[in-house]
């Protein structure tokens, strides 16, 4: 039985690692604090974890998906220097500006905590700083001599930022892995909220593997259920010093609500007007491009799926510190679970015509 | 008059209800089927003999163009491009914004206040926006809204020695031969399945959903594809001339064409006397590369009217290239009704 | 083996166009398989029928080269690429079309190397006019690269390694099956137009629908003066794929091979590959979703007329797929 309130599930899910291809563990974590919650639950071939709550009334009941990506981006080892330092590359897109200095976790035979080496201004050639480092000139120190090293590690074993949650003022939440684990936290709140509620529609809950590295999971997870209706949930470039109002929705002022190539005018339409209705803040949020999220993979299965985006506004996206507010998670939880209390034979019908 | 209704028509990708109830009204007389589907493609169906093969034909609806993005205090309006647009077209341009066309004007700073150094740079797109004439974004907000598409505001006409002259030739001037097959008198005994696609600008995304839903035998897309037969250009990149008649595609980017039905379309023109010239440069994709790759293989070719400037406010097009285009496919489809599929 | 690989690397078959390697490769897997067919794209697809889950084994058969796009009135050959082809690495190569005509390449007057682009290039074949030009080629014909394998010690240097070598491998493990019984049945597919971006794998894995999908491919090395930082190396072993742009190998499937080399004593070695993607890649998104793997043979200068591998690390790659296939697999698939 789930127990858990929402700041205990989200703290404890970005505390696991759960890099793109490795989401084995943050997967069990999930399924463990939402049972109670579902009715059946399966990993697939790629490991999406893929969670049913049935629907009641007349079957077939509409089928709708909600997904949201539980991997996140990581490091991967390249090679083991005879100094016992460590290469990596990147697994997901890591801006390599934020890694000198960074404490990390490496997942060898066992966990093994490491750092990101800076090298010291004092050693530095003048000019030196006025470039950034490059992949080449980053490493990671875990205190090892090679031998030692080699017998622990292997190539292409993972490491991941070592940064535990963060309770900031208010509402407002900071550690690693918000970019989606916000998302799969909305799957949970939204799942909270229907256990109290009558739905027609099966309800699939996916945390998605591998969108990180394009979109992967959802692309066969879709393929999979084939659902009537898909939403994705993922995360929004939410307001910050540097980054023009124009290109942001607002901290604390509701998901946004995505309008694209990607989303169905009927979702789009159905979302906000719900939202209107319960008084539910929400943020229109305009995208030229399809692409980006698990939406452009489930709308884009077998013979095209009628989908939808809501976003969860978020700070200082891969980054070790993203950060987001609580409460526009709440919000999006429960305006899915409106959305889906609503849904019917008749609308899904309606859909299948642009 | 086609070529004038389908260029003016609105139909940014993922905005393509106008555009594709235009062609509903055009082809539903003489088709078996019209409906549209979740990406918002127009599938129109003529039915042939249950035994015969599936021929899928597609052209795509969309056109690439604008999208608003926000609205400033002061009711002017942020946008970015939705497909692929050389930034540097748009300054002093007039467009049409959402499905009340409410008109609009980029503007740009006056040449007498600019650096002199400044005029060798393009316009930075961040810095452009669009002018509607509101006097503040309250006024604005009740004109349009975030994400509406915006296209430009061209007129089609008829210019020079029968050519003319429209915004979306991409690809509207396949449209216009997809919608020539459809509306023939004549009826194939085969299954023709004619696809308007969605969202070919960002990417072929209606075309693939399209063809896992229909399972066709083959497939051929028809295009406005770059012809850049123009001063600057050096005759080994001009890829198509305009005149020259439609051009066939050996492989682009996406595709390399099914020598099969290439070899088909040869033959037929050669046996008609109807001109065609190669695609030369293998840049650029189309719909068929989508289409090739669906479930177990599709075999896809593709058949252009060569196009100048595309992706621009206005092209140019030579109109007997688009009645060669038509004249072409109507031989190919007798020839699977005599000879069967190429293949 | 060495007879094989040579036969197989000098064969034409650019991507699009792979006739001539087909049908090479089709006289040696009949009589090792069950049935062969082609497929939409032209893949071919051998099948080893019997009990077990289906295991399909994608090796590339396309190979880079150029394509005409233009002919001018005296007769030089404008081209463009098939594949990735730097410009710079087809100064003084030669290429060979289907018919046999050989070109060699020339280039505009440049004011700095930097500047050299495909476009700034023509292929010369000989010609004294146009016509004489369209007689041997015309708009559209490909031409893949023009060069003889050569063994040398345990290296082979040849063209096309990449992936004729993997195709040697599949042949080689089809052959050593030959006559044994194996708990798995195996569809080896040797695929088209990978280098255009992983196409025909994608329509293949389709039609196939396995319960685990292999490729075997070419991978880059790091172990030349001031190689980019990568840890294969020639001469060492099957690289065990753990990453590259298009997959991540399960960590179940990337066990299971590593243990599978252990237990049989074959040397090996666990590349992650950071630039550039294989076959397993469409594979493992098939459908509702493949466990996949990759086994790639080390291999330096990829892409050009001179890619060099070692054969000791190719009968490896050939060892670990017969004991792989020889393993109940059933603990592979979800």
């Amino acid at each position: 039985m789930a127990t858990l309130g929402l700041a205990e599930f989200l703290s404890s899910i970005i505390s696991e690692s759960g890099v793109s291809g490795h989401e084995g563990k943050v997967a069990a974590l999930v399924e463990k604090h939402m049972s109670g919650l579902f009715d059946e639950a399966r990993t697939d071939a790629l490991g999406n974890l893929i969670v049913l709550k049935r629907g009641t009334g007349r079957t077939p009941h509409p089928r709708v998906m909600l997904a949201a990506h539980m991997d996140e981006i990581g490091l991967m080892v390249t090679k083991i220097e005879d100094q016992g330092c460590l290469r990596v590359t990147q697994v997901g897109g890591i801006d390599r500006r934020i890694l000198p200095g960074l404490e990390v976790i490496v997942h060898g035979r066992r966990d093994l905590p490491g750092v990101i080496g800076a090298k010291p201004p004092h050693v530095q050639e003048p000019g030196e700083r006025e470039k950034s480092m490059k992949w080449e000139d980053l490493y990671v120190d875990v205190g090892l001599t090679a031998d030692e090293a080699r017998e622990l590690i292997r190539i292409g074993d993972i490491a991941t930022f070592a940064q535990t949650p963060i309770k900031l003022q208010g509402k407002f939440m900071a550690g690693k892995t918000m970019d989606d684990r916000a998302g799969v936290a909305v799957l949970f709140e939204c799942l909270r909220v229907l256990r109290d509620m009558r739905h027609q529609a099966d309800v699939y809950c996916v945390a998605t593997v591998q969108e990180e590295v394009g979109l992967r999971g959802a692309i066969t997870s879709t393929y999979g259920i084939v659902p009537d209706v898909g939403i994705a949930i993922d995360v929004g470039f939410g307001d910050q010093s540097s980054v023009p109002e124009y290109q942001s929705i607002s901290m604390d002022n509701g998901p946004g609500i995505a309008f694209s190539p990607a989303v169905h005018q009927g979702i789009f339409e159905r979302l906000t007007s719900i939202a209107s209705e319960l008084e539910i803040p929400y943020q229109v949020d305009p995208s030229p491009y399809p692409g980006g999220t698990d939406a452009y993979a489930i709308q884009m299965a077998r013979g095209g799926i009628p989908t939808g985006l809501v976003s969860i506004p978020l700070r200082y996206m891969h980054t070790a510190v993203e950060t987001v507010c609580l409460a526009d998670i709440e919000r999006a939880g429960r305006l899915l679970a409106e959305f889906i209390v609503r849904l019917d034979k008749k609308f899904v019908e309606g859909l299948k015509c642009f | 008059m086609l070529l004038k209704t389908l260029t003016e028509a609105f139909g940014v990708p993922g905005q393509e209800q106008e555009i594709a109830n235009v062609i509903r009204e055009l082809v539903s007389p003489y088709c078996d089927s019209v409906e549209t589907d979740a990406l918002g493609n127009l599938i129109a169906i003529k039915n042939g003999n249950e035994k015969g093969p599936k021929v899928m034909l597609t052209a795509h609806m969309d056109e690439v163009g604008l999208m608003v993005m926000f609205i400033e205090k002061s009711g002017t309006l942020r946008f970015k491009p939705i497909g692929g647009i050389d930034p540097r077209v748009l300054v002093s341009k007039s467009v049409y914004i959402g499905k009340n066309r409410v008109p609009g004007v980029i503007g740009a700073k006056p040449i007498h206040l600019q650096k002199w150094e400044e005029a060798d740079k393009p316009f930075d797109i961040d810095g452009l926006f669009i002018d509607i004439g509101a006097k503040d974004k309250e006024e604005a907000e009740k004109l349009v809204k975030l994400g509406d598409g915006i296209i430009f505001a061209t007129k089609y006409e008829d210019i020079g020695n029968n050519r003319a002259k429209a915004k979306a030739f991409d690809d509207r001037i396949g449209c216009a031969v997809l919608i020539r097959l459809l509306t023939m008198e004549k009826r194939w005994d085969f299954t023709i399945q004619g696809v308007f696609t969605a969202q070919e600008e960002i990417g072929g995304r209606g075309a693939q959903v399209a063809s896992y839903r229909l399972e066709p035998d083959m497939a051929i897309g028809f295009e406005g594809t770059t012809a850049s037969d123009v001063p600057g250009s050096k005759e080994h990149l001009y890829s198509t001339s305009l005149g020259k008649g439609p051009a066939l595609t050996h492989a682009d980017a996406s595709i390399v064409a099914d020598p099969r039905i290439v070899k088909r379309l040869m033959e037929v023109a050669e046996a008609k006397g109807i001109p065609y010239q190669w695609r030369e440069l293998t840049t650029g994709g189309t719909d068929a590369g989508r289409i090739h790759l669906v479930r177990e293989g599709i075999p896809a070719a593709v058949v252009s009217v060569p196009t100048r400037y595309i992706h621009s406010p206005v092209s140019i097009i030579d109109k007997t290239d688009y009645e060669n285009a038509v004249n072409l496919m109507a031989a190919f489809l007798d020839s699977i009704e005599e000879r069967g599929l190429p293949f | 083996m060495k007879d094989l690989l040579k036969k197989l690397v000098e064969t034409y078959g650019p991507a699009g166009n792979e006739g001539p390697i087909r049908e090479v490769i089709r006289k040696e897997v009949e009589g090792l398989v069950d049935e062969v067919v082609v497929d939409a794209l032209g893949n071919l697809i051998a099948i080893r029928r019997g009990q077990g889950p289906k295991v399909m084994i994608a090796a590339h058969m396309d190979e880079i080269g150029i394509i005409v796009t233009h002919i001018d009135e005296k007769g030089f050959v404008r081209f463009s690429n098939i594949g990735g082809i730097s410009p710079h690495m087809l100064i003084g190569q030669r290429v060979i079309f289907a018919n046999g005509t050989v070109g060699v390449f020339g280039m505009e007057k440049l004011d700095d190397i930097k500047d050299l682009r495909l476009s700034k290039m023509f292929i010369d074949i000989g010609a004294k006019d146009e016509a004489s030009a369209r007689e041997k080629v015309s708009v559209g014909d490909v031409a893949g690269l023009c060069r003889q394998a050569c063994f040398q010690g345990d290296r082979v240097i040849a063209k096309s390694l990449d992936d004729r070598a993997g195709c040697a491998v599949l042949i080689q493990v089809l052959r050593e099956l030959a006559n044994k019984e194996i708990p798995n049945q195996v569809y080896a597919v040797f695929t088209v137009q990978e280098e255009l971006g992983l196409r025909g794998a994608r329509t293949a894995a389709y039609r196939v629908n396995p319960d685990i999908g292999f490729a075997v491919d070419v991978t880059g090395t790091g172990d030349t003066p001031e190689a980019p930082t990568m840890a294969v190396e020639l001469g060492k072993g099957a690289a065990i794929k753990v990453k590259d742009a298009v997959v991540l190998t399960h960590p179940r499937v990337r066990q299971f091979m590593i243990e599978t080399a252990e237990k049989k004593g074959i040397p090996y070695q666990l590349e992650v590959l950071e630039r550039g993607g294989t076959d397993t890649g469409p594979i493992h998104l098939t459908r509702e979703g493949v466990p996949s793997g990759a086994i790639s043979i080390p291999t330096r200068y990829i892409h050009t007329p001179s890619e060099m591998a070692d054969m000791n690390d190719i009968e490896n790659v050939v060892k670990l797929f017969v004991a792989i296939l020889e393993e109940q697999l059933d603990a592979l698939i979800v």
